[in-house]
């Protein structure tokens, strides 16, 4: 059943991504790139940095809450899909043994700092991504590339992808149910039964393919698809841009949550 | 396996980023060069199909645990090496933005490694060769699960290197090569089995299909496979190049692994050349000067728990308490937004 | 300008692997004609359809639509007049959303982005689906996809709609929202359709294909009707016919028949008095008074007419 799970999860998030929001309503570019830009500041933080990244944890709040995107939907996601960073990052705490004194005599191994830092990387970088299709449909995403220089043929040829994904997802669907129906509950697929499905699958796209090319023939395609200019870049993505960049900078030049920490710690201590 | 954003190092990063871009870029010059109206749209909905494909669950002969497949060879068995590379990058977008796999900034090194070397190494280099023009289906299966275990090795390695430069991870290089290693054996066996089984499934269901297919502008043996392998070897050497020079300017990863080759934290003498005008730049260029870019000693130094120590007692407990205020004043205002918005609404 | 819009003279066509899938297949189609094209499966409507625009070139005989006869040359040209929708609307909306795919047609036609603006609204609201225009396909329903991809084909202005299959995929509700749009199509059109009723619904005529031939043309009613005939191709009665004919007797008889004749009768009559109707207003803004004011009478007329139906229509109890 896990298909059908991640079948209606992708639906999902991609239904988000056509509400309408003070979020969605920017220009897909500023915020390919402004994602960009953010996760790149993230992963710049050095290994042991663990406490300077929390004035970041800014962005996805401030972007899910203006874009009413269900900030469990986020957290959710950022749990199940970590298999890599886990995976290796749950090795430090072993090999990095050396250790750091916390507060009076209190000390932890750095690894564990380190597994912490990837940990949180993790999480931001991840619901960035989640919030950029969640905010912006994928074919706005696909003209911004285009827009911001990547070939025609790569973006035209990627929404084709988006275009058939459910499509294509739903047969498959429907070939593993049927398939599901008269097994009787084995759980799984023997690799023989699996190599026949997707060939009968690929089988079935391609027909398809070739019934979409006639599709295009038929309303005048002759190699090169035009498309309309539907975005421009407003006051509001400039603003959008420059805030970001500003924010990113100073939060990485200054370490926001010591000089606060110490503040505090200088009126309580 | 996916590389993930937290892995990496923003100069690791960018590298591959570039190197893939490169590369989509150049395929996608080439392929404008042999049009063929049909091809667009067969690459956008083989590429639905190995997106698909992947989510359908299969039990791996043998062990009992279930997999799903990549695709990457079916994708350069099909269309050649250009076109399926565009329809891997394709995937691995997708999949990047909706499943989160491994985030934004590692969508390049994931794009290098599940799709260069399956598409411009396995398949012109291997599978080719031993398939010949009208393989039996014993030449099939040997060259696919040849191919596929190759071309996954390569992206294997490609992680644990990418992991390694970037300094994120504390695993010892060897233990976590024969780690990957091993792993991406068994993948990569499974993976060229079930590439072999839909290649002559289809062979044999519908053989005037894969004759019917435009593999506009496949790379061919011979001569023009050599031109690849050249182009290859360029681009290696090119995104090598920039990544030393990156990784020098941005040191943190570089002198990590260094320190794990050499056994000893300096480069060997004869670099030290090249280090120092490198220094030179990296003085005048460096931005985020909190990040100890200037530090005198290039050394590995500043990347040890010791360094940890020039934070005292005192400022651990400032940055503990720092962060929960500033934790908290972050999900104050996400709130305080949510509640605005929801009740406007 | 030609009286004919779309003429298959003794047309043969025969696949690669050697089917002879058309059989002397001859024809003619008049402007503002709607045509039903029904047969068992594999009887050769599909491959028919296909020559329409071209997409198939016959191997003898002749195909002349307009002014064109049917080459491989012409067919370019052809398929600007011949508007094709497919079966199922996911293979024909390749675009990732509404407006695009509408704009696709247009765009390729090249015209001025404002133009193609005014085409894709133009033909988005003639099917009641302007609000869907900045949706990705896979986000309607079957109905909705139906609908905009007539509309991605109005948007070329084609002279003649050719359809395949248009409703087999509906539901009841979406499939009369269908018919009446197609009811009120002034195109001439050509349905290839399993569902009879739809048929008899939307075309005043009607070819059967057996075997890759034609085997009865005539009104739709008639045909239709004929359960002889029906049954001689692998067809059977419209339901709406089999339900009405379910009296004591068991088969029609010839007053019922009649009865059902008159209904369909009225309906189109009404219908033709509005056409008439609109006709006269649009001559009459084209600066033609005289021509509007004949109209008109020809309209007061028709609509007087529906009085003599329904008297029929009582008579007929």
């Amino acid at each position: 059943m896990t298909f059908d799970n991640e079948f209606f999860n992708i639906g999902y998030l991609d239904r988000l991504s056509y509400r309408d929001t003070v979020v969605h309503r920017l220009d897909p570019r500023s915020k390919v790139i402004v994602t960009m830009l953010y996760v790149l500041t993230v992963v710049s933080y050095p290994k042991y940095d663990v406490t300077s990244l929390m004035p970041l944890f800014l962005y996805p709040i401030l972007l899910s809450a203006l874009s009413d995107t269900p900030f469990l939907l986020i957290a959710k996601k950022v749990l199940i899909v970590s298999p890599f960073a886990v995976f290796i990052g749950i090795f430090n705490p072993f090999f990095d043994t050396g250790t750091i004194d916390l507060w009076r005599g209190i000390q932890i191994s750095a690894g564990w700092i380190s597994l912490l830092s990837i940990m949180i990387k993790f999480t931001l970088t991840i619901s960035a991504a989640l919030l950029l299709i969640a905010t912006t449909s994928f074919p706005g995403i696909c003209h911004a590339l285009q827009e911001l220089g990547i070939p025609a043929l790569f973006t035209s040829q990627l929404l084709f992808l988006y275009r058939y994904i459910f499509v294509l997802m739903e047969e498959a669907m429907r070939m593993v149910r049927a398939r599901d129906l008269r097994t009787f509950g084995a759980r799984n697929i023997g690799i023989t039964v699996f190599v026949r499905l997707i060939g009968l699958l690929f089988i079935r796209t391609v027909e398809r393919a070739e019934r979409i090319y006639q599709a295009m023939l038929f309303r005048g395609f002759h190699g090169k698809i035009f498309s309309i200019k539907q975005h421009s870049l407003r006051p509001a993505d400039t603003a959008f841009i420059s805030l970001s960049v500003i924010v990113l900078v100073v939060l990485r030049l200054f370490n926001l949550t010591d000089l606060i920490g110490r503040f505090v710690q200088g009126i309580l201590l | 396996m996916h590389m993930a954003d937290a892995m990496l190092s923003p100069a690791v990063g960018a590298t591959f980023w570039t190197g893939s871009l490169a590369t989509i870029t150049y395929c996608s010059k080439k392929l404008r060069e042999y049009p063929d109206e049909k091809l667009i749209p067969l690459m956008g909905v083989l590429g639905a199909f190995i997106f698909a494909a992947q989510m359908i669950n299969f039990t791996i002969p043998g062990t009992g645990s279930s997999g799903h497949i990549g695709g990457g060879m079916i994708l350069a068995i099909i269309l050649g090496s250009r076109a399926s590379f565009l329809v891997m990058a394709s995937v691995l977008t997708v999949q990047a933005l909706f499943f989160a796999d491994g985030g934004l900034l590692a969508l390049g090194c994931n794009i290098w490694n599940l799709g260069i070397y399956p598409s411009f190494i396995a398949y012109p280099l291997i599978y080719k060769p031993i398939v010949h023009a009208d393989g039996s289906l014993k030449r099939i299966v040997i060259a696919s699960v040849i191919s596929a275990v190759l071309g996954l090795q390569m992206g294997a390695f490609s992680v644990v290197t990418e992991t390694m430069l970037s300094g994120r991870s504390e695993l010892p290089f060897g233990t976590f090569v024969l780690m990957m290693q091993t792993i991406h054996l068994g993948i990569g066996i499974v993976e060229g089995m079930v590439t072999a089984g839909v290649i002559s499934f289809v062979r044999n269901a519908r053989p005037e299909l894969l004759e019917r297919l435009p593999t506009a502008g496949t790379v061919t043996a011979g001569a023009s496979s050599r031109k690849l392998f050249v182009t290859f070897i360029l681009l290696a050497a090119i995104t090598g190049g920039a990544l030393s020079w990156f990784a020098s300017t941005f040191p943190d990863g570089l002198e990590w692994s260094i320190e794990r080759v050499y056994g000893k934290p300096e480069l060997p003498d004869q670099e030290q050349g090249i280090t120092a005008v490198l220094k030179g730049i990296q003085d005048k260029t460096a931005f985020l000067p909190d990040y100890n870019f200037q530090k005198p000693e290039y050394a590995g130094q500043q990347e040890k728990p010791s360094s940890w120590p020039s934070v005292d007692a005192g400022t651990s407990l400032s940055g503990i308490l720092g962060a929960g205020i500033v934790l908290a004043v972050v999900l104050i205002i996400g709130l305080g937004i949510r509640a605005i918005r929801g009740r406007r609404s | 300008m030609s009286h004919h819009i779309v003429a298959f003279e003794n047309v043969f066509f025969s696949y690669p692997d050697g089917t002879e899938a058309l059989r002397g297949v001859s024809f003619r189609i008049t402007h503002g004609e709607s045509v039903g094209v029904v047969g068992a499966n594999g009887s050769g409507k599909s491959t028919l359809l296909m020559h329409t625009n071209g997409y198939l070139l016959p191997r003898s005989g002749t195909i002349t639509v307009g002014d064109h006869e049917l080459t491989k040359k012409s067919r370019q040209e052809i398929r600007k007049k011949v508007g094709l929708i497919f079966q199922y609307p996911d293979d024909q909306l390749f675009m990732p959303t509404v407006f695009e795919d509408v704009a696709f047609g247009p765009l390729n036609l090249g015209l001025s982005p404002e133009r193609v603006h005014e085409c894709v609204e133009e033909a988005l609201t003639t099917v009641g689906s302007l609000d869907l225009r900045d949706k990705p396909p896979h986000h309607l329903s079957g109905g909705q996809k139906s609908a905009v991809a007539i509309a991605s084909v109005l948007a070329m202005q084609p002279d003649i709609l050719v359809m395949d299959e248009p409703a087999s995929h509906l539901d009841p509700r979406s499939r009369r929202a269908l018919i009446s749009l197609l009811r009120h199509f002034h195109h001439t059109k050509i349905i290839a359709s399993h569902d009879l009723d739809l048929v008899l619904d939307v075309c005043e005529r009607c070819i059967i294909i057996k075997g890759g031939k034609v085997a009865a043309d005539g009104r739709a009613e008639e045909i239709l009707s004929d359960r002889k005939l029906l049954e001689e191709n692998n067809l059977e009665l419209p339901l709406s016919l089999q339900r009405r004919g379910q009296s004591p007797g068991g088969d029609m008889d010839e007053i019922t028949k009649l009865h059902h004749l008159l209904e369909h009768w009225a309906e189109h009559n009404t219908e033709h008095a509005r056409t008439y109707q609109e006709w006269s207003k649009k001559a009459e803004s084209l600066g033609r008074p005289e021509l509007s004011a004949l109209l008109k009478m020809i309209a007061d007329e028709t609509t007087s007419m529906d009085a003599h139906f329904r008297k029929a229509l009582e008579l007929c109890r």
